[in-house]
């Protein structure tokens, strides 16, 4: 599942150094160098990924986020991105203040489990919700983590974790009107720039 | 050389000696009047003269790093695996220059060469060498093939550290600079592997301080003894638990029948040991083992490799394999740490193989892979420079 590029642009400083947490194929530091110049590295550990990375052109480290960014300096780099990664860590609670270190600011993109559909289909089937957006058996997936809008938000207000702009948006990418008003209900993907308060 | 040669590999090669008539200073003071560099090219350079490779060799390689010598030759080059057409290093797209660096024994100014100033052969005379004395040489071979950036210099071990040195004396003769199982400097551990090897040729009554030539004898047995320690650290203790295990050659472990008991390991480290000294100088070895010894990346840069790096102009790639021990992973990582607090562009990757140190010279699936969609890399960043 590729993240669009423009739910994210709009909060980095053009020509500033980004690091991206699971950067997948790379096409997002691909882009986002290609459109404003940054300087950018990828983390992944998925070797097909990382040739993909390769392909790319971008800079591809290998590297698995669970265990830390130790190798990381203090606000070595200006953003640390991780979309759609959150949920497929081991403590994601340390790897957000492992970014929140690393970076001078962060943005986190994760799919909402408290989406109505997820709670639908659990409700009426009572089973674990398979669709096109996770599309994995719950035993057999890297996605071992999932949360909510609203229990992501409690996990910041507990870590005096700065919500500086939030976008929460639908299958389509966009933000409506009903996933700006009840994000936890219609919002798909919410995306979050976050910093240490 | 298999009759299907030429479609599997560059087929046969020639080396081409070459004789620098200058006085070339060293890193260590002393100067060498002139010096033979042995060499072998494959593929074509091309117009603009912007496709070639360079290939650093480890501590016991030379300039034979792909095809045949003859058609009875039985074993292609060290790196035919990675060197030739269709391969990561793909000679239908790259010049690709290999170089016995000197010091060697392969045909390029070392021990065994004679000393103008003696008439005699250097022996254990020959001056002590560090890693950028090569890349000196390998410059001077750069300038004679009218080579003024590599699109890459490649090395593995003792060669990465030959194209990390590149990067800093060199920033702007290359494009890309690929370090494979290689470190910024040796651990303690790997200096006393080092020096256990040369203790073993020293040691050998034979060797005669060196001079073991005059006496018309080789210290052979005190190489064998050194490349097979050197051969157990290049490998896993998983691959030669695999490979090997407690099988017998010979004899049986039944009681009383002692004699003539040799385990398979035992038989193989024989084999690695002298078929080793039968055609590498002792002298050498041990020219080659101090120069990998000496090497410290960033000793005079006030030992901060960052600071060293940002003289680099160049986009790195570093590869590691799981089960390298003699040079491993985390040393790795901390050139890559560095190249990017120094902000470099920089890649890596670490290979899952069982096949310790020596995995950078086999097949590999995954390497052979990635290797290939770097040096497409290096190959496109030509094309773009058109």
């Amino acid at each position: 599942m590729r993240f669009p590029t423009e739910l994210v642009q709009p909060w980095i400083e053009p020509g500033s150094r980004v690091l991206d947490l699971g950067c997948g194929d790379g096409k997002l530091l691909h882009q986002l160098a290609k459109n404003i110049d940054i300087h950018g590295y990828g983390l992944e550990i998925d070797p097909y990924n990382i040739t993909a990375s390769i392909k790319q052109g971008i800079n591809i480290v290998e590297q698995d986020l669970d265990k830390g960014l130790s190798n990381f300096a203090d606000n070595s780099f200006d953003t640390v991105i991780m979309t759609q990664t959150l949920q497929a860590v081991r403590y994601p609670h340390l790897v957000l203040d492992e970014m929140l270190r690393v970076g001078k600011q962060c943005i986190v993109a994760f799919p909402n489990f408290g989406h109505w559909r997820c709670r639908w289909y659990l409700n009426t089937r009572g089973k674990m919700p398979i669709s096109k957006f996770m599309p994995y058996t719950w035993y057999d997936t890297p996605n071992i983590h999932f949360c909510t809008v609203a229990d992501f938000e409690v996990l910041t207000e507990e870590k005096h974790i700065e919500l500086v702009n939030r976008r929460y948006v639908d299958h389509h990418n966009k933000s409506s009107s009903a996933a700006r008003m009840w994000p936890n209900l219609f919002a798909v993907t919410a995306i979050y720039r976050i910093t240490k308060e | 050389m298999p009759t299907d040669a030429r479609k599997q590999s560059v087929g046969l090669v020639t080396p081409i000696t070459h004789h620098f008539d200058h006085d070339f200073e060293l890193a260590c003071g002393k100067t060498l009047a002139g010096y033979d560099l042995v060499y072998e090219t494959y593929g074509e350079l091309n117009k603009d003269h912007s496709n070639a490779i360079l290939i650093c060799h480890a501590l016991s390689g030379n300039h034979h790093a792909a095809g045949y010598h003859s058609y009875d030759d039985k074993r292609p080059g060290w790196w035919d695996h990675y060197i030739g057409p269709g391969k990561p290093i793909d000679t239908n797209r790259f010049f690709v220059v290999a170089l016995n660096n000197i010091g060697g024994c392969s045909g390029s100014t070392g021990p065994t060469s004679i000393n103008p100033a003696t008439g005699k052969r250097w022996g254990s005379d020959f001056p002590g060498l560090r890693v950028r004395d090569w890349v000196k040489t390998q410059a001077e071979l750069a300038d004679l093939l009218e080579i003024d950036i590599w699109a890459a210099v490649v090395g593995g071990s003792l060669g990465g550290m030959q194209a990390l040195r590149w990067s800093l004396e060199h920033p702007q003769r290359l494009k890309h600079c690929v370090v494979i199982a290689s470190a910024m400097k040796l651990t303690a551990q790997n200096l006393a592997f080092n020096e256990v090897a040369r203790k073993a040729i020293t040691s050998d009554p034979a060797f005669h301080n060196g001079n073991y030539l005059d006496h018309d004898t080789l210290p052979r047995d005190g190489l064998a003894l050194a490349r097979m320690v050197g051969h157990i650290t290049y490998l896993s203790d998983e691959v030669l638990g695999s490979k090997f295990g407690r099988e017998l050659r010979s004899g049986s472990f039944e009681m009383g029948q002692d004699d003539g008991v040799e385990f398979q390991i035992q038989s193989y480290l024989k084999y690695q040991g002298e078929s080793f000294s039968s055609c590498f100088d002792a002298n050498s070895y041990i020219r080659m083992t101090q120069a990998l010894d000496f090497f410290d990346l960033a000793r005079e840069y006030d030992n901060d490799p960052v600071d060293a790096f940002k003289n680099a102009e160049c986009e790195f790639f570093v590869v590691s394999f799981s089960t390298d021990w003699r040079f491993s992973p985390a040393r790795s990582q901390e050139l890559v740490q560095s190249l990017i607090a120094a902000q470099k562009n920089v890649s890596y990757v670490e290979i899952e193989s069982k096949m310790g140190h020596d995995a950078f010279l086999l097949p590999n699936a995954r390497y052979q892979d990635i290797f290939s969609a770097y040096m497409n890399r290096v190959y496109k960043s030509i094309k773009r420079k058109k």
